[in-house]
């Protein structure tokens, strides 16, 4: 919460028009793509057995390995038809809650 | 945890009076004002689809006012039942308990459901507690033969261990759309496997009532061949597609189809399938034939009757009915009320996912995997949304073919969406 306040408050100073809607409809957007992977990656992304964890994964990785999985660069079984599915924007927002989350 | 009724009824009349403002008014995200009355959610069922969406509710917004009625003791997983009829598993390890889900919850009701007023948003439940809501959520199980699991899977396995060897086992798959597409050839694989160890004179005869293998066709086909003699004279399975069963014969132990009555030493007939009862009650199962719920996609809510959502199993789309959507679905569901709940609107073009694991030997599985994204151009002129409205995406599809990696992620899996539907501990 606090975070998206400072999103807001930055966004109020620049742009003045962009109210606190739009970075909480962006926030809980995220929250709720991510909660999508759970039933493979476990809640919150902290896993039980063969599927790795996404919890805690450094932004810059987790995007690049969804790229390489979408270009076919690293090999997978279920990861690419989930990559292929999804625009480098929502890469970059599933990146910053997994990374967020301890 | 047992229910109170003095105390849940007094906890529902003392809120009914202004139970209508909580969806109005709202609050601002930032605002610190709390709702002035609780803004009652009842989810009727806890299966994938009920819980998860309890438990999203809640972790998202606690100001709801979140009530389970699930009249079972006890939760027990579809995903991976066969793998008891294979004798892979006992009942023991595909049940689990409600208590975390109780315990995230406001109120607990462990009865039934008898009757729905939309009007008056109300349910009743057969001990004769009255239920006021601000929105009901439907994720009713839908019912069949051992195609729910439970006591009926555990005589399953006992009959197919009752079985002499060379005996015959006869299945039947329902007409699409039924509840887990692959899961009728995937029981075909498990049995295989048990009979195959413990009994390789049987044979398993399946009617189908679809012209065709309906999901993973060429991943089973080729399980089927490379394991069980599928398309030789020694073949452990028998597929006969467009064999609707039409008569079943307990004592003769027969199953009639259109062309002819087939013999079995053990039978498992599974009936054509629609939404649950419940469903009917509340006016939602509204498409043309009366069997599936239509539904708005960025909601769940019923395209007939406000306030009113149906998840899961029961709903009018084109989702494979698997675990796993039941799963996202409950968080579709949750998170589009939550920000009804806040006075916002709902995410406009939701993206959600499946990914459903099927079992081809003790060791070995293969999946199918898919994105969905909300298309509004697909809305009709008259504002419905239409069933063809959420898009698979380019780049779905199934496996190249069975490994034990696939076993190994499909067991990881089932942990990973246990834990997320019911809140389990790691």
């Amino acid at each position: 919460m606090k975070k998206t306040l400072v999103i807001s408050l930055m966004f109020a100073g620049a742009a003045g028009a962009l109210s606190a809607t739009s970075a909480q409809a962006l926030d809980t957007k995220a929250r709720f793509m991510a909660a999508n992977c759970a039933y493979c990656h476990g809640p919150e992304g902290k896993s039980r057995g063969a599927i790795p964890s996404l919890a805690g994964l450094e932004k810059g990785y987790f995007v690049e390995q969804m790229k390489a999985f979408r270009d076919g660069s690293r090999p997978a079984t279920v990861m690419q038809k989930h990559a292929m599915g999804y625009t480098d924007a929502e890469f970059d927002q599933l990146g910053a809650w997994f990374a967020a989350i301890k | 945890m047992a229910f109170d009724r003095r105390e849940f009824l007094k906890i529902s009349a003392g809120v009914t009076g202004a139970a209508s403002l909580g969806a109005i008014t709202g609050c601002a995200a930032t605002s610190a004002t709390p709702a002035k009355a609780a803004y009652k959610v009842v989810i009727v069922g806890a299966g994938f689809g009920g819980a998860t969406c309890a438990r999203y509710l809640k972790m998202w917004e606690p100001k709801i006012e979140v009530t389970i009625i699930e009249p079972n003791a006890h939760f027990v997983s579809c995903p991976t039942s066969n793998g008891v009829l294979a004798g892979l598993a006992k009942m023991e390890d595909i049940t689990f308990t409600y208590d975390y889900l109780k315990k995230a919850v406001n109120h607990w009701v462990a009865d039934a459901v008898t009757g729905i007023d939309t009007a008056g948003r109300t349910v009743k439940t057969a001990g004769g507690a009255t239920i006021s809501y601000d929105r009901l959520i439907e994720a009713q199980k839908t019912i069949m033969h051992a195609w729910k699991a439970g006591p009926q899977t555990a005589t399953l396995r006992k009959q197919l261990e009752a079985m002499q060897d060379g005996g015959t086992f006869v299945m039947s798959v329902p007409m699409a759309p039924y509840r887990c597409p692959p899961g009728p050839y995937e029981r075909a694989c498990q049995v295989a496997t048990y009979l195959k160890k413990a009994k390789p004179k049987s044979k398993i005869i399946i009617l189908d009532g679809n012209p065709d293998i309906a999901s993973k066709k060429g991943l089973f086909e080729a399980a089927w061949k490379k394991h069980y003699g599928y398309k030789t004279d020694n073949s452990m399975i028998e597929y006969r597609p467009n064999n609707m069963p039409r008569s079943v014969d307990p004592v003769k132990m027969m199953v009639g189809t259109e062309f002819d009555d087939v013999k079995g030493d053990v039978i498992n007939v599974v009936p054509p399938m629609r939404a649950a009862a419940i469903c009917q009650m509340a006016g939602v199962r509204s498409d043309s034939s009366g069997t599936w719920c239509p539904i708005d996609y960025r909601s769940f809510e019923s395209l007939t009757v406000k306030n009113v959502h149906v998840l899961g199993d029961s709903t009018l789309t084109n989702f494979p009915k698997s675990g796993s959507v039941a799963n996202n679905t409950g968080k579709m569901a949750a998170a589009a009320i939550v920000e009804m709940f806040n006075g916002r609107e709902p995410d406009s073009a939701p993206v959600v996912t499946n990914t459903c694991y099927s079992a081809s030997t003790e060791g070995t599985a293969f999946h199918v995997a898919t994105v969905f994204r909300y298309a509004p151009e697909k809305i009709a002129a008259d504002g419905k949304v239409t069933p063809a409205a959420m898009i698979a995406q380019k780049g779905g599809g199934v496996s190249k073919e069975e490994s034990e990696l696939e076993f190994a992620y499909m067991e990881s899996w089932a942990k990973n969406v246990w834990a997320d539907t019911l809140g389990l501990p790691g």
